[in-house]
């Protein structure tokens, strides 16, 4: 079986959230536990952050993913 | 995404084997998370580790390892702790493999108060085997082997470590990543056998078998059962009961076995021993 090797990149102006797909295994904890429902997941049960404008940047899904597959980062808001 | 994870595992050794869901991850994420905290020198750590699921956390860090046979990973770690005291020696057990094989072992080097720090995966059953019920599983709960409920009486590991005479001991959950983080970071950097419980979730063995379907439901279920100390400490024996509390219980200071040794070799040599 060909492996995936994508790692999803979802961005707004204050987080930047990534997805390691070929690593999640869908167990859906970082969907349940998140405080904000950022997340949602997808058909094969992997986490898309549809809502990621609600994002507070908690980590706790990173923290709680067994697989180190999702991680967050805060976006530095750049001087124009 | 390269996060601090990243420096500290065999990244072609991912994904892991363990089933979705389960928290031995968890757990290998707070143990890293720590590690990285105190910048330790990942060539001067040594993760040992005995046998069952808990027990492959060996295999991921890129740490030196060691993955030995069932139960006997402390008298392993004591022999290269013994060897050279210089190492930091991290021992990563399952509930069955700390308490039922290896449980002479776990009261001893905690007798001994050896410089180890002891982290033992509570997923309260034999995850590998098929599920059968082991010395932490809950009086009442389900297992391949009690199909009619556990009779036994659990151990309370904290209890029994405290008893035994480790210098550090603590309980945490995966429920509850970033205290179990720290109470291994504490755990870590405490010198003597430092003991960090952390109750964890088997969805597949035990969740099926209890009415916990989903890894969530299983989290869910730990984050029921668990109560800070300060608040079990207010709790009567009928409240007490099928919960457990979590957080930092014993941090002491006693003489490590390295050192009492090293005191012997200065000794002996002053009495005309060999050099």
């Amino acid at each position: 079986m060909k492996q995936e090797k994508l790692i999803e990149v979802y961005q707004n102006n204050s987080v930047k959230i990534s997805i390691r797909r070929e690593w999640c295994k869908s167990c859906g904890i970082c969907v349940e536990f998140c405080p904000k429902d950022v997340l949602v997941p997808d058909n094969q049960g992997k986490p898309i952050p549809e809502n990621i404008d609600a994002c507070i940047k908690c980590s706790l899904c990173e923290l709680r993913c067994p697989d180190f597959a999702i991680t967050v980062e805060g976006v530095e808001e750049k001087d124009e | 995404m390269k996060t601090v994870i990243n420096n500290y595992i065999r990244e072609e050794m991912f994904p892991n084997m363990w089933c979705p869901g389960c928290g031995n991850g968890i757990v290998l994420g707070a143990i890293i998370r720590a590690i990285d905290d105190l910048s330790w020198d990942k060539d001067k750590i040594v993760a040992v580790s005995g046998i069952g699921c808990s027990s492959r956390i060996t295999g991921y860090v890129d740490f030196c390892t060691m993955n030995t046979t069932h139960g006997r990973a402390l008298p392993f770690a004591t022999g290269i702790k013994m060897a050279n005291p210089d190492l930091k020696v991290i021992v990563v057990m399952g509930d069955g493999d700390c308490s039922a094989i290896g449980g002479n072992h776990f009261i001893h080097a905690a007798r001994r108060n050896i410089d180890l720090t002891a982290i033992i995966i509570n997923n309260m059953i034999y995850g590998m085997t098929g599920g059968q019920y082991s010395p932490l599983t809950p009086t009442g709960k389900y297992g391949s082997t009690a199909p009619y409920g556990n009779i036994d009486q659990s151990f309370d590991l904290v209890e029994l470590a405290i008893a035994a005479g480790a210098s550090y001991v603590a309980r945490g959950t995966v429920y509850n990543p970033r205290q179990s983080t720290s109470l291994i970071k504490n755990a870590l950097d405490k010198k003597g056998f430092s003991v960090v419980e952390i109750i964890s979730d088997c969805p597949v063995s035990y969740g099926k078998m209890n009415k916990m379907k989903s890894p969530a439901d299983m989290l869910k279920w730990i984050k029921d059962i668990t109560v800070s100390k300060k608040v079990w400490e207010g709790f009567s024996p009928d409240e007490k009961k099928g919960k457990y509390a979590i957080g930092e219980f014993l941090s002491k200071d006693r003489p490590d076995y390295t050192e009492l040794y090293e005191e012997i070799i200065k000794k002996a040599q002053e009495r005309g021993g060999n050099k």
